[in-house]
């Protein structure tokens, strides 16, 4: 198949998706049980604003209307008024997600360069003690439960050694920088507040060291198993047996061909940051997109859900898209 | 089978005739021996069984008795993990909270391993439209994080222990389905199979007796390395409160309840966290080995 064909066919697989996503999150928001507008307004709210909130959610239409307008507001990104905040939804959305991009980007930064140096030691030492110790630290931050590695952190680094702030994005005396991306660290640069620029980086150090050590977790191991792949391969033999010094054979040859398994899951991880967000935004009280998705779950705020799960799917589903593209592109055979 | 084939094989015992199946086994073994991390995550698993089962025998308190006098004790001789905000034995409760896990996760598998492997086998042997639905089907769930997905679901059916297996059910399948339609593809092509088909073996018993054993050890593989996930994912959702309810000794419950003692009495949420890690670094100790032991591929370099 020409890259061009494959192309076509993956992205009409990505719209289908999106189009599923979309789907299904609006079937799980219909199948409450629970009153959501009781849940929001409480039980004694008069009978008046019941009805009107309903009608401004669109309850009191037949469910395949319902549906329609969901899929008219995700294509014209405008999904309504959030209950529990009282803003539109994209608005919100607006504001928090830039916060969850510039934590998941910092984290995967750390997970980055430790995982993938943890793969490369590992795989070099491999089944000698540096080998298993990396696979203990990787299986440990595997299993690390994300909200109480948190805790730990707050508990060792806010409480006994106070080397963390409190929460938030930033200390309460600083102003946001002017929004160009939303991602302070970036626009204090922009605006050249360099007082902003490391406050904002200080307050994302603990939740980013969470997301980055589960996911440094990950990208070692993969990093380690493919670059064991690799040096078993001839070439690195040969590559050897030139004279070529250990450490060129090690990356010029041998990394620079694991890379490709190490991107791919690299894009994976983009998911699992996303997930990992949910629960570290919760604990770190930091406002980005998962602890706004969360808050809407519990409210069941049912305009906020379908933005925030929308948005976080699309999310996934375009990093899955590049790394597949990017995949097919390098390599012919996957396309079939 | 085929009159021919039985004759020659009711000479022989059972044994005799499954002596390969045997001898994989033994060989499996043998490398699960091998590798000191599987073997301690075995011990991990096989502990954890234990105190699931003797957890009424093992737990020194009643999980969910309250003892106001003795509320926010410190680890002591009589309370090994203190005590918690409704002077609670912690120890009982993790100890008790190990079958709740243990559960909830077999639970989902169950449900999940048979459904996704049906569906992965299905749509693989059949192709065509099938295929088509189930597989984009399975595309569109794996587009959502699994937490994220089963958080919503369990919002939406209301927080309860049921419901968090539902929900987690609900995001695993795909991944099963489509090992296993993989597996029945490259299956398919095999020439007993076409043996079968041209004797006329109905589709039904091919598919039962024939490509469901052949798929289901990868599955069940990648099994093994979800484990730990589903246990981390119920822990998850309880502790944003999504999951099981007060006053279950639900370890992520736990946490998110010790979250507020978090400063002066540490031990509240340290110890039910700790559960989890063990817990799930368990099975992943295990997963992990078994997945080397059986993927030829990883195995070539030793």
């Amino acid at each position: 198949m020409s890259f061009s064909r494959y192309l076509f066919k993956r992205l009409a697989l990505f719209f289908l998706v999106i189009f599923g996503v979309v789907t299904v999150t609006f079937i799980i928001c219909r199948m409450v049980p629970a009153d959501p507008v009781g849940a929001i307004l409480g039980e004694s709210a008069p009978q008046e604003l019941v009805e009107k909130t309903e009608r401004m959610l669109g309850l009191h239409l037949p469910l395949y209307q319902q549906y329609l307008r969901t899929l008219k507001g995700v294509a014209t990104l405008d999904l309504g008024i959030a209950l529990r905040t009282n803003n539109p939804v994209t608005t919100d959305l607006k504001k928090y997600f830039p916060a969850t991009l510039e934590l998941v980007i910092f984290a995967m930064i750390i997970a980055i360069v430790f995982g993938i140096a943890l793969g490369i030691v590992a795989a070099i030492k491999r089944n000698r003690w540096p080998d298993t110790l990396s696979r203990i630290f990787s299986l440990v931050g595997i299993s690390m439960p994300a909200f109480w590695l948190g805790l730990l952190i707050i508990l060792f680094f806010f409480y006994h050694i106070p080397l963390l702030p409190a929460g938030g994005r930033l200390a309460p005396y600083l102003s946001p920088p002017p929004t160009v991306t939303g991602m302070y660290t970036v626009d204090s640069l922009i605006a050249g507040d360099f007082q902003t620029f490391w406050n904002a980086l200080y307050h994302l150090l603990g939740p980013a060291l969470v997301l980055g050590w589960i996911q440094m977790a990950y990208i070692g191991r993969v990093t380690r198993s493919s670059m064991l792949e690799i040096l078993n391969e001839e070439y690195i033999r040969t590559a050897r047996v030139k004279g070529l010094s250990e450490g060129k054979v090690i990356f010029r040859h041998a990394f620079r061909n694991a890379a490709i398994t190490v991107i791919t899951m690299i894009g994976i991880s983009v998911g699992f940051m996303l997930e990992g967000s949910v629960l570290t935004e919760t604990v770190f009280g930091y406002p980005g997109l998962g602890r706004y998705s969360v808050n809407a779950f519990l409210a069941l705020d049912l305009n906020a859900v379908v933005g925030s799960v929308t948005l976080i799917a699309l999310c996934y589903a375009s990093s899955n898209l590049l790394v597949d593209l990017l995949y097919g592109f390098l390599d012919p055979r996957v396309r079939s | 089978m085929s009159m021919n084939t039985k004759t020659i094989t009711t000479n022989k015992t059972w044994r005799e005739r499954h002596a390969s199946e045997f001898s994989q086994i033994r060989e499996f073994l043998f490398a699960v021996k091998k590798s000191k991390l599987t073997l301690a995550g075995l011990a991990i698993v096989l502990g954890l069984v234990f105190v699931a089962l003797a957890a009424p025998l093992l737990a020194p308190y009643d999980p969910v008795k309250m003892d106001l006098a003795n509320r926010l004790q410190a680890p002591s001789a009589s309370h090994w993990m203190g005590t918690d905000e409704l002077g609670r034995d912690i120890l009982s409760r993790v100890l008790f909270g190990t079958g709740l896990a243990l559960k909830i996760m077999i639970i989902v598998l169950l449900i999940d391993l048979p459904l996704g492997v049906l569906l992965g086998i299905v749509a693989g042997y059949f192709g065509g439209w099938l295929d088509e639905v189930i597989m984009r089907l399975a595309d569109i769930f794996m587009a959502f994080p699994r937490l994220v997905l089963a958080m919503a679901i369990g919002a939406a059916l209301g927080p309860s222990l049921t419901n968090t297996m539902i929900a987690i059910a609900v995001t695993l399948w795909p991944t099963y389905a489509r090992l296993a339609r993989g597996e029945t593809l490259s299956i398919k092509e095999r020439t007993f199979i076409e043996a079968e088909k041209s004797i006329g073996t109905p589709k039904w018993k091919i598919l039962v007796s024939y490509i469901l054993p052949l798929c289901s050890s990868t599955t069940i593989v990648r099994a093994t390395l979800d484990m730990g996930n589903v246990i981390r994912i119920a822990a998850g959702m309880s502790f944003i409160g999504l999951g099981a309810q007060a006053p279950m000794p639900e370890w992520g419950l736990m946490v998110s309840t010790g979250r507020d003692f978090l400063v002066n009495q540490w031990w509240v949420p340290t110890f039910p966290g700790l559960a989890i890690l063990v817990t799930v670094f368990g099975f992943n100790l295990l997963g992990d080995g078994i997945r080397d032991i059986a993927d030829p591929h990883l195995r070539r370099g030793d």
